[in-house]
């Protein structure tokens, strides 16, 4: 298990940067996920410890050795790919010993390995059929094991999830994590469901456009989030984001002026506000329903007034307001996050409320 | 069924199958049973047929009471048959597929337009009029030293100059035949590894596989069945290659095959032509030693589960 960092990495594909200056650093037995859109170079950065990609600049260290030069089957890192990457004319028990054969291991004693790790992931009755009688969660754990059989430095799971169902999701959530724990191994798990990241992961690492936008705990992403990419990545329904100016009276949005507690300078921001901290009780802005969506537990509206289009959360599984019907929107200074709108970054000591 | 959706189909069936059937027809299966017809017959120069008869394979064969067959190959029969063999399959196994596979792992491993080019350039032989193709091996293999295997061997190597279409026919005949058939099993072979996800060599990457590890455990098991194809065909194909044989050796007893055999005792300008009926029987013989080869080797390769449906993998 390895202490990994990475130090100013770019990766250039002709003049395109697919991963700009990125440094972070990763903790032995760490759980990372590295979160962002397509196209934003995570899966480049994953490629790259992997040892598959060779940086353009910049370094890899795997416990404060430098592994740029090092060759991917050297650097013993296991790798489990979206497509779960199964050799197709072997058995289960054939792919989770391959990593073996390179290692020179004793038969008997690859074996024994790999009947040991089927069995933590599960799939010890399936060690004879080949990958194409297998469902994908099955596949799914066939690729955990094939990259754990060989007490990998590090492993990188690259969107494993994303081929399942919803509930298989789920529960291969709370497995991966259970496995990851019970072996201790560096984790970074590639992802663009901030619902997987935010489960799985001790710590977050936001990537866009090939930079890394933020890195903290879930909750600190959520709460807090640094910059106006940060905010509108992460939280499902999409955090309401309202463009407007800060002026000596307080929060121009549109016609509405919002009171404001500490820094007044003017300038233009957007107010970043979460669906479930907009409240319809009755004071506040005046607003028209425009829709209702029963979520199940919960119902999410889109109200119109003076702010704009905003969307709000009730724990109700029926809709209590129709389309058309008239309500009263406010929200607490406490939850409100202000940006700068020219520099799309957090404003510090500044909050609104309605 | 209503009767126009039936009179439908009928005529859906003529239109698009039709053109297809009548093409199957009138170039193969009658030819065949032509064929068929005229090795029962004494046809000959005149182009008449007077008798019915298997003199024809009198000539192939005679009877003998020694053998468990009840009967025996004659010398020029045996001669074709065993340099039929030699020469299909020293050709298919050193270049049709071996060296097929190489040409089409090397340049896929070379970066992309390196290796278009080195395609191309092994195309060449295939785009060249063959008779072209062939006055360039008779200028490679001339057996004075204008030739150039000779200026290499003589200036080069210091050795003696050789005569290849006297000393050694078969190696001439299977290189140069074996030159443009590799690109057919490399263009077949190069479309089948790009179509290797590259995960799956990502992750032998990974798990600690060299080259030649992934050669052998992604690369060699996805090929399976495009080698299975390559072998079948390109065997069907050199039963009955002449062409090149002729261009380079003529009528040379030492590479005579049996589709050489069938051609000089018909068509070829010259010695013994016009024998159409002992043609049509060595012709004959041919066809049924094809149609035996590609059921044994459809058996041997597995080409029923190729054909049978597409293999698509259901997760």
């Amino acid at each position: 298990m390895a202490r990994v960092e990475l130090q100013n990495v770019t990766k250039d594909w002709g003049t395109a940067k697919a991963v700009d200056d990125i440094s972070l650093s990763l903790e032995q037995g760490e759980f990372a996920a590295v979160l962002g859109p397509s196209g934003c170079g995570k899966s480049t950065t994953l490629f790259m410890l992997a040892g598959i990609y060779m940086p353009t600049r910049g370094d890899i260290l795997f416990d404060g050795a430098r592994v740029n030069d090092v060759e991917a089957r050297d650097r013993n890192v296991g790798i489990v790919f979206q497509s779960y990457a199964l050799y197709p004319n072997m058995t289960v028990l054939q792919n989770i010993l391959f990593p073996l054969r390179f290692k020179k291991v004793p038969k008997a004693e690859a074996e024994k390995s790999a009947r040991e790790i089927a069995e933590l992931v599960e799939i010890s009755s399936l060690l004879d059929r080949k990958p194409s009688q297998l469902s994908g969660g099955q596949q799914q754990r066939v690729a955990l094991a094939r990259a754990l059989i060989k007490k990998p430095n590090l492993l990188l799971l690259d969107e494993p999830l994303s081929n399942l169902d919803a509930t298989l999701r789920l529960s291969m959530r709370m497995e991966i994590r259970r496995i990851q724990r019970e072996l201790g191994v560096t984790t970074i798990l590639v992802t663009h469901d901030q619902i997987e990241a935010m489960t799985m992961a001790d710590r977050i690492i936001c990537m866009n456009a090939g930079r890394i936008e933020q890195e903290g705990t879930p909750e600190a992403l959520y709460t807090r989030p640094e910059t106006v990419f940060a905010a509108s990545f992460i939280g499902s329904p999409p955090i309401n984001l309202l463009p407007g100016e800060l002026t000596a009276d307080g929060l121009r949005i549109g016609e509405t002026l919002l009171a404001t507690r500490g820094e007044t300078n003017a300038r233009s921001v957007k107010l970043g506000i979460r669906p479930e901290h907009v409240v319809a009780n009755g004071h506040g802005i005046p607003a028209e329903i425009i829709s209702a969506e029963a979520l199940g537990r919960e119902t999410l509206y889109t109200a119109r007034s003076a702010l704009g289009d905003t969307r709000f959360l009730e724990a109700t599984s029926a809709p209590k307001y129709k389309a058309g019907e008239q309500v009263r929107l406010s929200f607490d200074a406490a939850h409100s996050i202000l940006f700068d709108a020219e520099r799309d970054r957090r404003l510090e000591g500044v909050s609104a409320h309605a | 069924m209503s009767a126009s959706s039936s009179y439908r189909q009928a005529t859906n069936f003529a239109v698009f199958l039709g053109p297809a059937l009548v093409f199957l027809l009138a170039l193969l299966v009658a030819p065949i049973i032509v064929d068929l017809v005229v090795a029962f017959t004494d046809m000959a120069q005149t182009v008449t047929i007077n008798e019915f008869t298997t003199k024809q394979f009198g000539k192939l064969v005679h009877a003998s009471d020694d053998s468990w067959l009840g009967f025996e190959l004659r010398g020029t029969f045996y001669r074709a048959l065993s340099l039929t063999a030699v020469f299909v399959f020293l050709t298919l196994t050193i270049f049709n597929v071996t060296f097929g596979l190489i040409l089409a792992l090397t340049t896929t491993a070379l970066p992309d337009r390196l290796g278009a080019f080195f395609r191309a350039v092994w195309l060449l032989p295939r785009m060249a009029p063959s008779v072209v193709y062939a006055l360039l091996w008779i200028w490679v293999v001339d057996p004075t030293e204008r030739g150039l295997l000779n200026q290499l061997l003589v200036h080069g190597f210091g050795m003696a100059p050789v005569n290849m279409a006297l000393n050694h026919p078969m190696a001439l005949i299977v290189i140069s035949n074996g030159f443009i058939g590799a690109s057919m099993g490399m263009l077949i072979l190069t479309s089948s590894i790009r179509s290797i996800p590259q995960h799956l060599f990502h992750a032998a990457r990974a798990d600690g596989a060299g080259s030649l590890s992934v050669i052998r455990h992604v690369v060699l098991p996805a090929l399976r069945w495009p080698l299975s194809y390559i072998t079948v065909f390109q065997t069907l194909a050199l039963l009955v290659s002449f062409e090149y044989i002729f261009l380079l050796m003529g009528s040379s007893r030492s590479t005579m095959t049996m589709a050489m055999l069938a051609y000089t005792k018909t068509l070829a300008p010259g010695i013994g032509s016009g024998q159409y009926a002992y043609g049509a029987a060595i012709t004959l013989i041919l066809i049924v030693i094809g149609m035996v080869s590609a059921l044994l080797l459809y058996r041997l390769t597995n080409m029923k589960a190729l054909l049978a449906k597409p293999r698509i993998e259901v997760h």
